[in-house]
C-alpha cells in the first residue's frame, strides 16, 4: 500500500506546480478570449495525461536512474578511482578521461529520453514537412549536450573560467548564424534551453557537484554550478552545424545532378 | 526493426528505445569501468517501466494538450487583434511558469549558501531567503520579458540574429562588470528555469502565433522565444548580483 500513498503524494505535488500555468491559461481564455477552447475534451484528456505521465517519469527516475547516475558520478570522481600519474601525487587532468567518457555518455543518453525535446522534434518535423527529421534533430542535440557536458567536466578539473568558454562558444554560434539556413536558426538557438529539463538537470547537477567536492581546490557551491550553461549552449552550435551540412549536402547532390543532366 | 501495429503499444515500444541508452551507459559503466555489482534489481526493473510509461504518456499528452491549447489561445489572441493583451499574456505565462519551477527553487536555495559563503550578502537565515527569492524574482522578470520581446518579434518581423547579437553583447558587458560569484548561477538560470511544462507551450504559442499572421512563417518565425529566455535571464540574473 505505502506504494499508492507515495504515489498519490507525487500526483499531488505534479498538480500543485501545475497549477499557476494553468491557471494562467484558463483565466486568460475566460475573461480576455471569451470563446470556448475548440476539442475542449481532447485537450483535457490531453493535460490528464501530461500529469500521469510526469508523475510516473518522475517516480520512474527517483527509484532507479538519480540513485544510480548519483552514485556512479561520485564514484567516478572519487580519489581511490582516479589513478595519481605524478608522483608528487598531484593529479593531472588526463587521469580524469573516464569522469569525460561518462559525462559525454550520460549526457547523450539522458537528450535523447528528454520528453520535451521529443515533443518539440516531432512538431518541427510536421512544420517543416519532413525536411528536418525528428530523430536527426535529437541526435544532433544529443551530440552538442554529450559535448557540452565532457568540455564543462573538463573546466571543473582544469579549474578554468567559466566566462571564456561561454563566451567563445556564443561567439562561434554567432558566426555560424551568419551562414546557416535562416530557417533554421530559431530552432537552434531554442534547442538548447529545450533539452535543459527533467532528466538532463538532475544528473548533470550531480556529475558537477560530485566532481567538484572531491577534486582539490574547487569549491562544489561554486564550481558545480556551469554545467547546464555547458549542456544549453553546444546544442546550438550543434543543430546549427547540421542544418549547414544538410544544406552542403543538398547543393553537392544538386551539382552533380545538373552535371549529368548536361 | 520491430513492427508493431496497435498505436499505443507502438509509443511504449518507441519510448523504451529512447530510454535504453541511459540503461546501456549506466550499465556499461557499472560492470566494465566502476566493476561493482548493480544494486536492487527490481527497483530497477520497477523503475525503468513507470519511466517508459510515463514517458509514453507524457509525450501524447504534450502533442494532443498542451500543443493545441498553447496555438489555439495564439491564434484567438492574433485574431482578437489586441497587442497589449497579447503582451500581457506573454508576461504572464513567462512570469507565472518561472516562479513556481521547483527545480528553481531548490537552485535559488543552492545559490544563496554560495552568495552568504562568499560574503556577498550576510549569513542569516532571513538574508538568505530575501536572496533566493530576489533571484527567483529576477529569473521570473526575465523570461515574462524575453516573452515579451519573443512575441512583439513575431508580429512586427525583426530579424532573430540582430536580436541574439544584442543579447550576447550585453552578456559580455554584463559578465565583465558583474561579481564572480553570480556568474555561474546566472548561466545556468535560463537552462535551470524552461521545464517540461513550460518549453512545449511557449513553443506553441511561437508557431501558433507565426502560422495566424500571414506574412509570418512557423518554422523561421515561430521559434526563437525560448532562446531570449537564456539571454535575458542570464543578464538580468547578474544585473540582481550587481543590485546587491
Amino acid at each position: 500500500m505505502d506504494w499508492i500513498v507515495n504515489f498519490g503524494k507525487i500526483i499531488l505535488e505534479t498538480v500543485r506546480n501545475v497549477v499557476p500555468i494553468v491557471a494562467i491559461l484558463i483565466g486568460f481564455q475566460v475573461l480576455v478570449i471569451r470563446k470556448p477552447i475548440a476539442h475542449a475534451r481532447k485537450i483535457f484528456f490531453g493535460l490528464v495525461y501530461v500529469l500521469l505521465g510526469i508523475s510516473l517519469f518522475l517516480k520512474g527516475l527517483e527509484m532507479t536512474l538519480f540513485p544510480l547516475g548519483e552514485l556512479m558520478a561520485k564514484q567516478l570522481a572519487s580519489p581511490e578511482f582516479i589513478q595519481f600519474e605524478n608522483s608528487d601525487g598531484k593529479t593531472s587532468w588526463r587521469s580524469y578521461a573516464w569522469v569525460y567518457a561518462f559525462a559525454a555518455n550520460i549526457g547523450f543518453a539522458t537528450t535523447l529520453a528528454e520528453p520535451a525535446l521529443i515533443a518539440v522534434a516531432l512538431k518541427v518535423e510536421k512544420i517543416s514537412g519532413g525536411a528536418i527529421r525528428a530523430l536527426n534533430l535529437r541526435l544532433a542535440v544529443s551530440l552538442g549536450v554529450a559535448f557540452g557536458i565532457a568540455l564543462g567536466t573538463f573546466r571543473i578539473v582544469t579549474g578554468s573560467e567559466l566566462y571564456l568558454y561561454i563566451i567563445l562558444g556564443y561567439g562561434v554560434a554567432l558566426i555560424q548564424t551568419a551562414f546557416a539556413p535562416k530557417l533554421i536558426v530559431g530552432l537552434a538557438f531554442d534547442s538548447g534551453l529545450i533539452t535543459t529539463s527533467t532528466v538532463t538537470v538532475p544528473l548533470v547537477t550531480a556529475l558537477g557537484i560530485g566532481l567538484a567536492s572531491t577534486i582539490p581546490g574547487r569549491n562544489p557551491l561554486l564550481d558545480g554550478f556551469g554545467l547546464i550553461a555547458f549542456a544549453s549552449l553546444f546544442p546550438i552550435i550543434a543543430v546549427l552545424g547540421y542544418a549547414q551540412f544538410a544544406e552542403l549536402r543538398t547543393r553537392a547532390a544538386r551539382n552533380s545532378k545538373d552535371r549529368e543532366d548536361r | 526493426m520491430i513492427s508493431v501495429r496497435n498505436p499505443l503499444l507502438k509509443s511504449l515500444v518507441s519510448s523504451f528505445l529512447d530510454v535504453l541508452p541511459i540503461l546501456v551507459v549506466i550499465l556499461i559503466f557499472q560492470f566494465l569501468v566502476i566493476r561493482q555489482p548493480l544494486g536492487n534489481i527490481d527497483d530497477l526493473l520497477t523503475g525503468t517501466a513507470l519511466v517508459v510509461i510515463g514517458l509514453t504518456f507524457l509525450v501524447y499528452g504534450l502533442e494532443q494538450g498542451l500543443f493545441p491549447i498553447g496555438e489555439s489561445m495564439a491564434t484567438s489572441f492574433a485574431r482578437k487583434g489586441s497587442l497589449i493583451w497579447m503582451i500581457v499574456f506573454a508576461f504572464a505565462l513567462g512570469f507565472g511558469a518561472v516562479i513556481a519551477e521547483p527545480t528553481l527553487i531548490a537552485v535559488a536555495e543552492k545559490a544563496s549558501g554560495i552568495a552568504a559563503g562568499s560574503g556577498m550578502i550576510n549569513d542569516d537565515q532571513s538574508a538568505r531567503e530575501d536572496f533566493a527569492l530576489g533571484l527567483r524574482l529576477s529569473v521570473a522578470l526575465a523570461i515574462g520579458f524575453a516573452l515579451v520581446i519573443g512575441v512583439i518579434r513575431i508580429i512586427l518581423g525583426w530579424p532573430l540574429p540582430y536580436l541574439i547579437i544584442v543579447g550576447y553583447l550585453g552578456i559580455i558587458v554584463m559578465t565583465s562588470v558583474s561579481p564572480q560569484q553570480i556568474v555561474g548561477i546566472a548561466y545556468d538560470s535560463g537552462g535551470v528555469a524552461t521545464s517540461i511544462i513550460t518549453v512545449p507551450l511557449v513553443t506553441a504559442l511561437g508557431v501558433g502565433l507565426a502560422s495566424s499572421i500571414k506574412s509570418r512563417n512557423p518554422m523561421a518565425d515561430g521559434f526563437g522565444l525560448i532562446a531570449f529566455a537564456a539571454l535575458i535571464s542570464m543578464t538580468f540574473v547578474m544585473a540582481y548580483g550587481m543590485i546587491i
